[in-house]
């Protein structure tokens, strides 16, 4: 694992259905595609041990994977970023935001909606 | 009054005004720190909240492009040209620190440092929707990277500030006030001690002097 060491290289995975983030590897992200709900909790773990450094988490995922997203959250690595998917947006990306200001803040005063 | 279970004395007085000078000390840094945090999380959250609608956007065309791609082509097609990317993409991670809050910086490297060089298929057998899709990819990673950086940057100074505040609370509404009380109990404590042992200590003379008295008043010869 690189943790700890200061400057490393790691790489970057992209989490989703097939559909969303095929194209992600074309540009050389490293794929991992998920197609049954049931698979994703134990696909994500796979690739935090695996010691990828951000994760791009297409937003159904990412709605799925809320509780282990919400540990990683608070470590220092890796990023979890949750991305649109090809069925549309559902505002998960906003909602995590929207509740790091009111953990921070006491009340949304950002995103207020 | 929430007063420490201390013995009253002169020594604990000490000690504790002591303590208090440190609580009071931290407290002022905690909420300096608290202050501090806030301004730079504010600034970064404002930004993140633009960058996110931004990516969000562009991705959302990215997937439009990949649509229309995949309903010209064939699957087959499609995947052969994804399935083997030139491109390979490095995070060099780093540290940056913003009050005590470790954040992680991220600085890419890819392998072919060229703009047009990222397309791993021929353009005979696939469609131009395809290059469309993969060019705004390619131009959308620098921002997805820099949102994850800030995105992260967000969601670990949300956490610090959390725990600040609390700390600065705890401070100023336990920690501060059981100390006050306490030195205030210990100060008058020992100052009714010493008003008890000036009162005995006037009886006492009192009494010795009411002696001398009645013993020069038994024996008149005595020197």
């Amino acid at each position: 694992m690189w943790k700890g060491c200061v400057n490393c290289m790691v790489k970057i995975a992209v989490i989703g259905d097939n559909e969303s983030i095929k194209g992600f590897a074309a540009v050389g992200l490293e794929i991992f595609p998920c197609e049954r709900d049931e698979d994703a909790p134990a696909l994500l773990k796979r690739v935090v041990d695996a010691g990828y450094g951000v994760l791009y988490i297409t937003e159904h995922y990412a709605t799925v994977l809320s509780k282990e997203i919400e540990k990683l959250n608070r470590q220092f690595s890796p990023s979890v970023v949750p991305i649109p998917g090809v069925s549309g947006n559902t505002g998960i990306g906003r909602q995590q935001l929207k509740a790091a200001v009111e953990k921070a803040v006491g009340s949304d005063i950002i995103f207020h909606s | 009054m929430a007063v420490l279970n201390v013995n009253p004395t002169r020594m604990e007085l000490t000690r504790l005004k002591k303590q208090l000078n440190t609580a009071l000390r931290g407290h002022k840094l905690l909420k300096d720190k608290r202050d501090e945090l806030m301004r730079q999380f504010l600034d970064t959250v404002r930004e993140v909240k633009v960058m996110r609608e931004e990516t969000e956007k562009k991705i959302n065309l990215v997937h439009t492009h990949f649509l229309l791609a995949s309903s010209v082509m064939s699957k087959e097609t499609l995947d052969a040209a994804l399935m083997f990317p030139k491109q390979e993409v490095f995070l060099e991670t780093g540290k940056k620190n913003i009050m005590s809050v470790d954040i992680p910086t991220y600085d890419y490297k890819t392998r072919t440092g060229e703009q047009s060089d990222i397309y791993a298929y021929g353009f005979a057998s696939t469609s131009f929707e395809l290059d469309d899709a993969v060019g705004g990819l390619a131009e959308l990673l620098p921002q997805l990277l820099i949102l994850a950086e800030k995105e992260k940057a967000v969601k670990l100074m949300a956490d610090e500030i959390e725990k600040t505040r609390r700390r600065v609370n705890a401070l100023e509404h336990v920690l501060i006030p059981r100390y006050q009380d306490t030195i205030h109990f210990i100060a008058g404590k020992l100052e009714e001690n010493e008003r008890s042992s000036r009162a005995r200590l006037m009886k006492v003379k009192d009494m010795m002097i009411e002696e001398q008295i009645t013993y020069k008043r038994n024996h008149p010869d005595a020197v």
